[in-house]
């Protein structure tokens, strides 16, 4: 193979890794969204909290002098999970429940006043460096000729493209086939006729939150480890283009999160393979508005009528 | 028995919300990162945390009805009546000007360069009160428009050598100009997409400023910007074009630094009373009524025959150009610009003016922007935790005052009986 189409399938197997994880956190966004309409500006945050929590935990088990990686992953990713779900529960409870129901502005502004609330609260707690984890997994696999140009495939994304597809898998099964995912698939029809049928919609509202964050901790774990670094300010750009994500593949809908995930980090790798890298944000900030403009509805969305 | 059980489940959840975020510290020891219980006092907060989340959900009833018991603050009885001060009214504004003026030369230089920074603040809190207060549209990227004032003004004096005052009508036509580009296309999105988009732009309107180094400067921005001159009288010692006199020399007093300070204020307060008589006037016109009409149903003013696109683009345009007003101005005081100044943090400030004085109202905003700038002088202390306060105040306002601490009053008249 020629250089250009090794190179071309490196930039893939990076866009991909990417895009997986930015589909897990658009799966928050598009499940509140699909449900009680709004945008949880503060999800990013709850990412950035996932990663932090997993350093500490994975730092805090290594100076215990515990080394199996395999036992120290599924603990970290166990207690980040449950510190982001808690989060993720309390942000619904206290900035958006009182809310319900009221302006979509006034939510949305609440919304931004937590996420910045969120991401100054790290700073004060944790500092504003950066923090780096050394490489915990190492090793992969090349491919190619070495004088012509050597693809490469970490254990670490082989690890990111297994947990997310697990994860989807999961999730699709949860949603489609447990009494949760129904009422959770009626909610998203209709909030208030679903309360009528005796569903506590409260409740379900706040498990969407939850599931939304526990994805979210699973995407910071995975990030965390791949980039090594984390730092307070990290969710926001990770929130913006998770946002994006979501839209690009039709808000609403949880395979249309996952492809536009996916569609939004190969256009990115690409576009820092040929351009220079700075750009890469211009060009995903460019596609959520080309989108919005031609197709609001998205990729796999349903087109949303305005009622009187 | 359920309120125990609230009780200990709110505890509950407030303990792992704050164990390892706030009592665990990482750091980094070389190239291993290490982890650090916080100290004693942290962890009795902490415990204090907990143990206040306790008891307030244990007694919740009783809190609710001890605050519903205090009595309210009757403001409108503290204020004359409706005809006193129909004719206090321009005595007072007369007043409160000459007072604006002659203000300056009273105080500290450190004082009246705080209320420049304030004043710019007001302009830009009317400006994006105008597109989120009157017009009910979203825009999280208000702070590009600010850039794009700023760079102009930077540039145009640069490579041109144009004066602040020729360049003040061009900074605030050129983002109108970028104003009415992106509204163009987006304001037919629905409200919270719009919100990102407009997010969206200012991130990229950044990206490009500290991406084009050749134009911009890139990260280290533009630095030695012309200060604004008084019909071509300088203020500094000497003057630094050829045949020219500096503003003392003019004056025949003696030099000092404050002179140029007190001007570029009183240049302020010119362009922000300005502003205010603008769109106070625009409120009153037809357009402004549009503005407000449209905010409460889109609907039912697309079927009453009104333009909605012209409606939100004027809404738009002019807070943009109000924006590029105060970052011309604003590049002009500094001296040095850099994309540092215009991150997204900037946008949610100047929100949290509007959100705060009271969505559409003038007074509201004023009042607002004078105490977000000045209190985080005051409280030079607790300077780390504004920002964590900002979003607190955000959430907390929209939960129990959204229509804002002074919330906009309609001119109206009632009819006697």
């Amino acid at each position: 193979m020629t250089e250009t189409s090794l190179y071309l399938i490196q930039q893939l197997i990076n866009g991909l890794t990417i895009g997986s994880t930015y589909a897990l956190i658009a799966i928050g966004y598009t499940m509140v969204y699909g449900i009680i309409g709004m945008i949880n500006f503060a999800h990013g945050e709850i990412y950035m909290i996932g990663s932090y929590v997993t350093f500490i935990v994975i730092a805090g088990l290594m100076s215990m002098g515990l080394v199996s990686l395999p036992i120290v992953l599924l603990i970290a990713l166990i207690i980040a999970i449950i510190t982001s779900s808690t989060y993720g529960w309390t942000v619904e409870r206290v900035a958006y429940r009182p809310l319900r129901g009221s302006n979509r502005l006034i939510a949305l502004i609440s919304a931004i006043g937590m996420s910045i609330f969120l991401q100054n609260f790290v700073v004060l707690s944790q500092g504003s460096r950066d923090v780096a984890l050394p490489p915990q997994i190492s090793g992969g696999w090349t491919f190619g000729d070495p004088s012509v140009f050597e693809v490469s495939f970490s254990y670490m994304q082989l690890l990111i493209w297994l947990a997310t597809f697990l994860t989807m898998a999961g999730l699709t099964l949860f949603i489609s086939k447990s009494r949760m995912g129904r009422a959770c698939r009626a909610c998203s029809e209709d909030l208030g006729m679903t309360n009528l049928l005796g569903i506590n919609t409260n409740k379900i509202i706040s498990m969407t939150f939850v599931i939304g964050a526990a994805l979210a901790a699973i995407a910071g774990l995975l990030l965390g480890l791949y980039y090594g670094v984390v730092n307070p300010f990290v969710g926001f750009m990770a929130g913006l283009k998770a946002f994006t994500a979501a839209v690009l593949g039709g808000i609403g809908s949880i395979p249309g999160a996952m492809l536009g995930g996916l569609i939004l980090g190969v256009t990115e790798a690409l576009t820092s393979a040929y351009f220079p890298s700075e750009y890469k944000d211009v060009v995903a900030f460019s596609l959520l508005v080309l989108i919005l403009l031609f197709r609001p509805s998205g990729l796999l969305g349903k087109p949303e009528v305005e009622k009187v | 028995m359920s309120k125990i059980y609230n009780a200990i489940f709110a505890a509950g959840i407030t303990f792992v919300l704050a164990c390892l975020m706030i009592g665990v510290k990482l750091n980094t020891e070389g190239t291993t990162l290490t982890v650090s219980g916080a100290s004693g006092e942290q962890w009795s907060w902490i415990v204090g945390g907990i143990v206040l989340v306790f008891l307030a959900q244990l007694f919740a009833d009783r809190i609710d009805t001890l605050f519903g018991k205090l009595p309210k603050p009757k403001i409108g009885a503290l204020l004359p009546a409706e005809e006193k001060r129909a004719t206090l009214k321009p005595w007072l504004l007369a007043a409160l000007i000459v007072g604006l003026l002659v203000w300056p030369f009273m105080v500290s230089r450190g004082a009246v360069d705080l209320a420049t920074l304030t004043l710019i603040y007001i302009m830009l809190g009317l400006g994006l009160n105008i597109v989120v207060g009157l017009a009910g549209l979203l825009d999280l990227g208000f702070v590009a428009f600010y850039a794009v004032g700023a760079y102009t003004y930077a540039l145009l004096s640069q490579y041109f050598g144009l004066s602040f005052w020729a360049c003040l009508p061009i900074a605030a036509g050129l983002a109108a100009t970028f104003g009415f580009i992106l509204g163009f296309p987006v304001l037919r999105l629905r409200g919270d997409y719009l919100a990102i988009v407009t997010l969206g732009f200012g991130e990229i309107i950044r990206i490009l400023l500290n991406n084009w180094t050749a134009l911009t400067g890139g990260p280290n921005g533009i630095s030695g910007i012309e200060k604004p001159t008084l019909f071509g009288l300088e203020f500094t010692r000497r003057a630094k074009e050829e045949g020219n006199v500096p503003f003392h020399e003019w004056m025949g007093i003696d030099y000092s630094s404050s002179y140029k300070v007190i001007f570029l204020y009183l240049i302020a307060v010119i362009l922000m009373l300005f502003v205010v008589y603008v769109i106070n006037r625009l409120t009153r016109m037809p357009i402004g009524r549009a503005w407000e009409a449209l905010r409460e149903d889109e609907i039912a003013c697309r079927s009453l025959g009104l333009n909605r696109t012209i409606i939100k683009l004027s809404a738009f345009t002019l807070g943009a150009s109000t924006a590029g007003f105060a970052g011309a101005f604003f590049a002009a005081r500094q001296g040095f610009i850099s994309p540092e100044s215009f991150i997204f943090i900037e946008s949610a400030i100047i929100l949290a003016i509007v959100v705060l004085g009271g969505m559409g109202s003038q007074i509201g905003v004023i009042l607002a922007a004078i105490v977000m700038t000045i209190l985080p002088e005051l409280a030079r202390e607790f300077s780390e935790y504004r920002m964590l306060l900002f979003g607190l105040l955000m959430v907390v306002m929209m939960r129990w005052r959204p229509q804002g601490l002074v919330p906009m009053k309609r001119p109206h008249l009632e009819l006697n009986q």
